[in-house]
């Protein structure tokens, strides 16, 4: 292949990924925007949400219901976890995220116990699996799905946040949540809220990296570092910092794949270093 | 108040040294295995219970230790020393590194960036086959020939264990150590007293992570094999269970905690394959309704 | 002028929009004793967090003992003698009234990298920690949790806190806040007895007390200086009465 061509390629398939991260990670940030708290269990709600995609693709053989089912079961569950676990701890912040430490686990071990340690891979519809050709070289049309998916869900967070009254009562939860319950807000509720969205979020990457990446025991823990550098360099709380995170990320990783495959995480941590060297905080976060 | 604790603690080290002989093979090992990863919930202990700084990355520098006598040993037919120098010694240089990148973030950000670092020396162990035989391995460790067989070798992990305990023991009771719970308790406070609280975390984390490769070469020499295992994220979440359980910022607790998950941990496997399942219910019970742990708690009520 | 222990110069900070502190210049000599008052939102304790190295300026200069610190971080000021209260109770809540005395003690000394001896074993330490625990009248609670004292007792340790290192120059931050009649009474009895070597700058809200301990006041109002004199002249002045009427 030539030159320019592997580089095209290359930052295509990095964009996809990190259209794929940005799925994941904006519910990360979006959670610890409300409620302070880092979810580890984030990952699981990834799987979790791939593995019930995967049944409903099996049975209902509808890629959308698949999207669909996977996002509200995980919402449900999270719901749950948020409702009747974390709130009990509500102000012990390192309680809540050991909390969530302990779901990640009880999560994989039931995945592993439902759906076995074989790797699957959810049936996409004909339409999206299709290639293209630009100049001579392939690009894969499912990438191209992955990458339209996370702009329109980017599109749809920047309108709730920014022009619905909900978005605004999300945001004025996540600037000072003590001052929003004391204007009449209903910050308990917020916050279950956006756990429910976050976690949808989540799931909805699993189900869509689910028919391009498989579906399969580990991916929570392996998919978990990509989610947290996205946050980090981008900075918790922030939707821009989120998707200029993923697709930095997505690009490196993508990368340094390619170019290094024995350093793997390396490429991660080395601009994670960097970035943080210069701002802690990340690019656009807040304290 | 120390004096009651360093009584206590000998008299458990010489009723371990005494029922030594007396125990039959498999609770031997366990109780070997219990005392090496004892070490490594010390060293978290430092670092969480004392400093306040809560990592989920800590298994890497425990693996680090591994890694470095499995290679070293196996490759190079290097002895027991210069091995267990080589462990910490590296053990503590990549603690060096990161705590360069980690110890500028507080609270979450500090959680996420020592999960990624673990993850990190995670990625190389599994990838970096050539050097580390990658998902394989790395087996056939030979033991030092004094401590080959099971007994000579639970001396010497009690030996070593009780070697870790004093040492981390002075240090937490140690101005330093003073230093440490005060910027636990809090950080601007510190700062406005006149010390240089970054400079401050940045040590204990490479003490930590010096203590932690300690634990890792014993380990390395205990099970004979290390892979990736070692050093992943799992690992680091039992660890800081441990300390969760024992009892942060108390270091006999982590030292029960460590004896609690490693038998747990047999005894569950001899029944079910699910042990993640049951370690993760017991960490949502302890978080709920134990928060101190076990030790914690008893002295909190000794306190009154 | 040479003897200044503090110096401000056109002091600014700035939050987005909101000017806390508005170009305040000031200088502190040896051995004053300073009120700072000012209405709620005048930027007294943000002024102090700017001299304090806790909050960076946007603009201006502050000199401590003569030395620019206008970038230095807390720890360095703390090093040339600069020692502060907070008016929020700042304490190390889950160790012994002791173990805050001893952390002040030992905080500009070698000792707090010492890691091969209990604390235990360096009298000096212990001597010093308990001197400065009765100089503020807390020597019978030396060995209680700090989260179990009294209000009174916890703005007493602050105090102690700041004294320890021997500094220079203590920054008190409404050091009678949320005391009853009576603590207040003995707080400013502790403070009139405070060395006359110390410079003290003092955030005080009650005018009673600040006006009895001070020799000089400054007069913050939204994060100007609007008066700075002596004890007479600011009692005197119009323009302190008048914003003060409604308080």
């Amino acid at each position: 292949m030539s030159r320019p061509d592997f580089w095209v390629i290359q930052t295509f398939n990095g964009l996809s990924y990190g259209a794929l991260l940005f799925l994941l990670a904006s519910g990360l940030s979006l959670i610890f925007g409300v409620m302070r708290i880092v979810n580890l269990a984030h990952g699981s709600y990834f799987m979790l949400g791939g593995y019930v995609g995967l049944t409903i693709a099996l049975r209902s053989r509808s890629f959308v219901a698949a999207l669909l089912g996977g996002a509200v079961a995980v919402a449900l569950i999270g719901m749950g976890m948020e409702r009747l676990f974390l709130r009990r701890l509500k102000g012990h912040t390192l309680g809540q995220v050991l909390m969530t430490v302990g779901f990640a686990l009880i999560f994989q071990d039931l995945a592993l116990l439902v759906w076995g340690g074989d790797p699957y891979s959810i049936p996409v519809p004909a339409a999206l699996a299709r290639s293209f050709t630009v100049s001579g070289m392939v690009f894969s049309g499912y990438r191209l799905f992955l990458i339209a998916l996370a702009a329109a869900v980017a599109a749809g967070l920047w309108w709730l946040l920014d022009r619905t009254r909900v978005g605004a009562l999300v945001r004025a939860a996540v600037d000072d949540a003590e001052m929003a319950q004391g204007v009449g807000i209903n910050v308990p509720r917020a916050s279950l809220g956006v756990f429910a969205l976050g976690a949808a979020l989540a799931a909805l990457g699993g189900v869509a990296g689910g028919g391009f990446l498989g579906v399969y025991p580990g991916t929570d823990f392996e998919v978990l570092p990509y989610a947290f550098v996205v946050v980090i360099v981008g900075g918790l709380g922030s939707l821009p910092g989120a998707i200029v995170g993923s697709v930095l990320v997505g690009l490196l990783d993508n990368f340094g794949k390619a170019l290094f495959p024995e350093l793997s995480y390396f490429t991660l941590f080395a601009p994670m270093a960097l970035i943080l060297a210069v701002r802690p905080t990340g690019l656009f976060g807040r304290a | 108040m120390i004096r009651r604790r360093a009584l206590l603690a000998l008299g458990a080290v010489v009723l371990l040294a005494l029922a030594g002989p007396l125990l039959p093979p498999y609770p031997l090992t366990l109780v070997t295995q219990a005392l090496v990863v004892a070490i490594l919930a010390m060293s978290l202990d430092v670092l969480l219970g004392y400093t306040g700084l809560p990592s989920l990355g800590h298994a890497a520098y425990w693996g680090v230790g591994a890694y470095a006598v499995a290679l070293l040993a196996t490759e190079r037919g290097v002895g027991l020393a210069g091995c267990a120098v080589a462990g910490i010694l590296l053990a503590a240089a990549t603690a060096a590194v990161f705590g360069l990148v980690a110890i500028r973030a507080a609270g979450t950000y500090f959680l996420m960036i020592t999960l990624a670092l673990g993850m990190v020396v995670w990625g190389l162990a599994f990838r970096w086959v050539s050097l580390t035989k990658g998902d394989n391995g790395i087996s056939g460790v030979p033991r030092p020939e004094l401590f080959a067989s099971p007994l000579p070798f639970f001396y010497f992990a009690l030996a070593a264990a009780a070697l870790a305990w004093i040492a981390l023991g002075l240090l937490v009771a140690s101005p330093f150590g003073l230093t440490l719970r005060g910027i636990r308790e809090s950080e601007s406070r510190m700062r406005s007293l006149g010390y240089n609280v970054w400079l401050h975390k940045y040590l204990a984390f490479v003490i930590s992570g010096a203590a932690a490769g300690g634990g890792g070469v014993l380990w390395a020499y205990y099970n004979g094999f290390v892979s990736p295992t070692d050093v992943q994220l799992v690992t680091s979440v039992e660890a800081l269970l441990m300390v969760a359980l024992g009892g942060p910022g108390t270091l006999a607790g982590p030292v029960v905690g460590a004896g609690v998950i490693v038998f747990l941990k047999n005894f569950v496997s001899l029944y079910t394959k699910r042990w993640l399942l049951i370690l993760g219910a017991v960490y949502i019970g302890v978080i709920l309704f134990a928060p101190r742990g076990v030790v914690g708690a008893l002295r909190g009520r000794a306190r009154g | 002028m040479a003897d200044d222990v503090l110096r401000l110069e056109g002091v600014a900070k700035h939050f987005g929009g909101l000017r806390a502190v508005d170009g305040v210049s000031l200088s502190v000599r040896a051995g004053e004793r300073r009120a700072l008052i000012g209405p709620n939102g005048a930027g007294k304790t943000t002024l102090f967090n700017l001299v304090a190295g806790t909050l960076p300026v946007t603009e201006g200069t502050i000199r401590l003992f003569g030395a620019n610190v206008t970038g230095a971080p807390p720890h360095r000021r703390a090093a040339l003698g600069l020692a502060r209260t907070f008016q929020i109770t700042n304490l190390f809540l889950g160790l012994t009234v002791l173990e805050n005395c001893l952390l002040a003690v030992q905080a500009l000394t070698p000792t707090r990298f010492s890691m091969l001896r209990p604390v235990g074993g360096y009298p000096a330490l212990h001597d010093r920690a308990r001197a400065i625990l009765a100089a503020v009248g807390l020597m019978g609670v030396d060995g209680a949790v700090v989260a179990n004292l009294s209000h009174g007792e916890q703005r007493q340790l602050e105090i102690a806190l700041a004294l320890a290192g021997k500094p220079r120059l203590v920054l008190l931050d409404e050091p009678t806040a949320g005391l009853s009649p009576a603590e207040s009474r003995l707080m400013a009895d502790l403070l009139a007895g405070l060395d006359p070597a110390i410079t003290v700058l003092m955030i005080e809200h009650d005018m009673d007390i600040a006006l009895a301990l001070a020799s000089r006041v400054t007069v913050l109002h939204q994060g100007r200086v609007i008066a700075d004199g002596s004890r007479d002249e600011i009692r005197s002045d119009p323009q302190v009465r008048e914003i003060y009427l409604g308080v």
